[in-house]
Parts: C-alpha cells; structure tokens; sequence
C-alpha cells in the first residue's frame, strides 16, 4: 500500500463514518486494494451492481464556431450533466472530469537540426500519422490524482498521453521517443496542446461547467468534444459532440475565393496592387 | 487593433502591419528599391508562415513597383525594349522559381536555402555597394568626376550573339545575358519572395553597361510583371497569398515612400548607397546568425503532405 492510499483510506473513513453508504463506498476501494475480506467484498459487488450507472452529458452552447476577423482566441465554455449521482461520492468530491476538445488529425513532420559544414539545417525527420492538431484538455484536478497512469495512457487523457502513431522507418525506438518528446513540447509551446486542471467544476450536484480557451491559431475543421468520469479513479462513463471551427463572414468569402476559384484570387490580388500603387501616386502627386 | 488574417490563418496586430509597410516603404522610396528583401524576412520574424510571407511578399511588391515605375516613367526612365526583353526572362525563371520552392518546401529545406540564398545575395550585393560607394564618396570629396558608366570598356558579355539594339539605354547587346538575367533574378524572386532590384539593378550597370538613369525604373517595370506573375503562380499553385495581409502592407508601403522619397532627394547618390549597402549588409548578417548559431530549439514541426 502507498501511503497516498493509507491517507485516501484514512480520510474516507473519517467521512464516511455511520453513513448508510459506508458499506458500498468503503468497498468500492477494497477491491482495489489487494487484500480484503471475501465476505466482504461479495457484499461489495452486490452492491455495486443494484447501483443506477452514472451517466455522462454535455451540450455545447454552440455546433460550429465562426472565425471572423476580430478573432483573437476565444474560451469556449462547455455545460454538462451527470445522470444518478451518488450524492455522497459527490459530496466527497470523487466523481472527476475531464473534458477534452480534439483538433482534427493530420500527418506531421517534426525536424531535427544538426550543424552540417557549420550552417544549422534540418537533417532529420520523423513523420506521425493521423496526430490531433490542436488538444486541450479540461479536468476537476490534475490527471494523476484521478486515475492510474494506464487508464490515461489507455484513453490518452494528458499531453503526455495523446496517442500519436510514428510513420514506420529505420530509426531507434530512443529516437523515435525524442522526435514524439518534441512533438508534444512544439505543439504546447504554440498553445495547441494546452491542460486546464480544475478547468472543470461542479455547478451543482449533477450540473458541470467545463472551461478551454481556444487559442488564436487554433486548426480549422471538424474538432470533437469528449468528456469522461470517473468515480473513485474508475471510468464508469463517456461521451463526445462534435464541434465545427471554421471561418465566417468575410474571412470565409476571401479563403473560399482563393481555394475554388485560385487563378481570379491571384489576379484580383494583383488588380488590388496595381490600385493601390496607382493611388499612392496620385495622392503624392496632390501634395 | 487585432485582425484575424483568412490565409495565413492567424491573428495579427494591424498597427504592427501597417508600421512594418510604412518603414520598409520609407526605405523603399528614398533608396528606390522595391523592399522585398526587407518586408519578407521581417514577416518571418513577425511568425507569418515562410510560405504566406513569401508569397504576399510578391503582391505587395506590384504596388511599391507600380507606384515607383509612375514616377520614372515621367522622367522618361524607363527602356520597354530592354525590360520586355528581361521580362521574357523573368517569367521563365519565376516559373520554375515557384516548382523549386514547393520541392524545398516538401523535403524540409526551404527555410534553410531560402536562408542561405539571402545571405549569399545581400553580403554579396551588400559588400559591393558598400566598398564602390566608400570609394565613390572619397573621390568625391577629392573633387574627381564620378561617372558608373565607361563606354569605352567592353567585357565578354559584349562578344556574344544575337545581338539587338535598345534605342532609351542607347545599348547594342546580346539577347542571351539579357533573358539569362531575366530568368536567374525571376528564379530568385519566386524563391526569395523579393523583386531583385538590388541584384537587378547592380548587374544592369555592371554587366550590361545600362545607363545609370533608366535603370531603376527599368528594372521596377520588369518587377511589376514578374511580381504580378509570380503572384499568381503562387496563389495557383500554393494558395499562400493573403490579400488582406499585403493591403495592409501596401497601404503602409505607399504613405511610406512618400516621406522616403523626399528624405531620399536630401542626400546624395553615393551617401544613398553606402546607406542601402549598410542596410541589406545588416540583414545579410541578422539571417546569418540564425545558420550559424546553436538554435534554442533544434525542433521544428510541420504539416505532412500538402498545405
């Protein structure tokens, strides 16, 4: 046992003392701990199984976002509800969540430099397939308080853990690990993999209020919401919306314009020039 | 004041555009450059994508062309013969500038020759300027008669063949180190995202004897074209022109020639250009350092396939 589980254990039966749920809850947390009595723990399973599971929901404010020109970044605020709340699991703080806004995924490079006859240039590369842009994540506290590292891993809740799939090739695992280390650090540092521990918080007993904020340069395209909880570190439900980033009102216009109709874009750009060059004549001349 | 910009797809502080425009105008108008080899390294500075800097680079250069080929063609300073003649050139080279630049840009290098192409071109162009300007400067203070042109000299580009007359530059020349120039300064353009002025005009008065008076607004009439051109190409085939970010730069640019023209008529030719050689000298050195230096980050991360 480590001694942040004799401390949980010790502080749930300081809570817990009398409580007509004691024998479920306690239990809960038996069966995860190695040893317990058998009795003990069947009474626990029965338990566990007459309980209503909890179920999951979130609704966003909105299905698409529209970039216009005044966009700077924006939060984005994500409501959610959770259905059969134990009130004394919630009362006790261990339902979690987290809620996670995906990018869309896409092949990337990340590039080593090395010096080459004194210049710095790249040299080396590995490419990752099918990598989330953007990812940002939201949770009631930080992920490793939560849940074990393998359930993290296993649902890639964290920078640390978003799944990203090396493209095959001659290199070394330990260099494969140095090119997805850095891949991971280039995207936080351009604010596109961000975490929010304690992003999300408990409105009422069912009602949670998840926050992000949707960085300046965050990808266009269809992202995903999802959100999960946990009670007592164990999963017990998920669920996703998607959520549509693109741009709006003339930022749209003049990006659709230069991808179906590129040869007008170009010269319409050019006619522009032309103007604008001819104007600032005419206005010198005046003066 | 933000504005979010639709190609480049990013967020951007339209003070900060339109200053970088008036600054990089200024310059342009009082040394009679076109700017390019100034505006696209600073948008790189600035974290514009290499490709949209590049690439709305070229737009921006038809306005400052366009506004500086006006004032010359009034003074009669511009041969369309001879530039026409570049032009042919130019297109070539800036067709095959655009295919070079997405290669690069598809094996990871771009950023690197791009890089290194500024720095060869500016120390060299730089370099130059610097020592036949100093030079000019002390046999002006010694009372000489300063003159770039020597009629009487003639270099191996004079023996070569097809021949044809250009009547404004009073020039009998060969044709092939014409297009040749055309399409090598073409190439670089599409690449470098500049208009070549600085190589161009250099070389005309080096190599092809052009008379001090027409070259400037020779060479702008053929960038126009080429930077029309190579505007096009580049929003075809790489859709990396955003309009709205060269408007802001263009309108800056323009209100900034203006004030650098004048400033420009305050000094004279050889103080004119050993200032120019000092500029482009210094950022000849600034792009330097980055290939030299140990990067903070030796990373970089891109998208896979296209875009």
């Amino acid at each position: 046992m480590s001694p942040r589980r004799i401390l949980l254990l010790l502080a749930l039966g300081a809570g817990l003392a009398g409580g007509p749920a004691l024998a479920q809850v306690s239990v809960t947390q038996d069966t995860a701990a190695p040893a317990g009595e058998p009795g003990e723990a069947a009474a626990a399973n029965a338990a566990e199984q007459a309980r209503v599971p909890e179920r999951i929901e979130i609704g966003l404010s909105t299905q698409a976002i529209g970039i216009t020109s005044d966009f700077t970044g924006q939060a984005l605020t994500i409501f959610g509800a959770i259905d059969n709340v134990d009130p004394l699991v919630h009362r006790q703080g261990r339902y979690d969540i987290f809620v996670i806004i995906e990018g869309p995924r896409s092949e990337l490079v990340t590039r080593r430099k090395a010096r080459v006859f004194g210049i710095w240039m790249n040299v080396e590369s590995q490419s990752f397939d099918n990598t989330p842009q953007s990812y940002l994540i939201a949770s009631t506290r930080l992920a490793r308080d939560i849940t074990s590292l393998d359930t993290l891993a296993r649902l890639s809740l964290g920078i640390g853990q978003i799944r990203v799939q090396p493209h095959p090739d001659r290199k070394q695992a330990r260099e494969v690990e140095a090119f997805t280390a850095a891949l991971r650090r280039l995207k936080q540092d351009a604010g596109l993999y961000q975490e929010f521990p304690g992003g999300v918080q408990f409105i009422s007993q069912s009602l949670f209020r998840a926050e992000v904020a949707l960085p300046a340069n965050v990808p266009l395209g269809q992202h995903r919401a999802r959100a999960y909880l946990f009670r007592n570190g164990e999963l017990v439900g998920q669920t996703q919306a998607p959520l549509r980033i693109a741009k709006a009102g003339f930022e749209f216009a003049v990006s659709d314009f230069a991808r179906n109709q590129s040869l007008y874009y170009g010269l319409s750009s050019v006619l522009l020039a032309l103007f604008i060059g001819w104007l600032g004549r005419i206005v010198f001349k005046k003066d | 004041m933000a504005l979010y910009l639709p190609i480049a797809e990013m967020s951007v502080n339209i003070l900060v555009l339109l200053g970088m425009g008036a600054a990089v105008g200024f310059l342009s108008g009082m040394f009679g450059v076109g700017g390019g080899f100034l505006i696209t390294p600073l948008l790189i500075f600035y974290n514009i994508p290499p490709a949209v800097a590049v690439a709305t680079g070229a737009n921006q250069i038809v306005a400052s062309s366009v506004s500086g080929v006006l004032s010359h063609l009034k003074r009669g300073g511009v041969d369309f013969k001879l530039g026409s003649v570049l032009l042919a050139g130019g297109l070539i080279g800036s067709t095959a500038g655009v295919y070079i630049y997405s290669l690069l840009r598809g094996i990871g290098q771009l950023d690197l020759i791009v890089s290194i192409l500024y720095v060869v071109f500016l120390g060299t162009v730089g370099g130059l300027m610097l020592f036949e300007s100093v030079k000019a400067l002390r046999r002006a203070r010694s009372g000489e008669v300063v003159s770039l042109r020597r009629p009487g000299q003639h270099i191996w580009v004079h023996k070569l063949p097809f021949k044809m007359r250009f009547k404004t530059s009073r020039l009998y020349v060969s044709v092939i180190p014409v297009l040749v120039l055309g399409a090598l300064i073409g190439m670089l353009a599409a690449i470098m995202g500049v208009g070549g002025g600085f190589i161009m005009v250099p070389a005309m008065i080096y190599l092809l004897k052009v008379p001090t008076n027409v070259v400037i607004g020779t060479s702008l009439f053929q960038i126009i074209f080429v930077a029309a051109y190579t505007t096009v190409v580049q929003a075809v085939t790489n859709q990396t022109v955003d309009v709205m970010l060269a408007l802001l730069l263009m309108i800056g640019g323009v209100a900034g020639a203006q004030y650098g023209a004048r400033a420009g008529q305050r000094l004279r030719g050889e103080q004119l250009r050993a200032m120019l050689a000092i500029l482009v000298l210094l950022v000849a050195l600034r792009l330097a350092y980055t290939l030299f230096v140990v990067p903070d980050e030796l990373f970089s991360l891109s998208a896979g396939g296209g875009l």
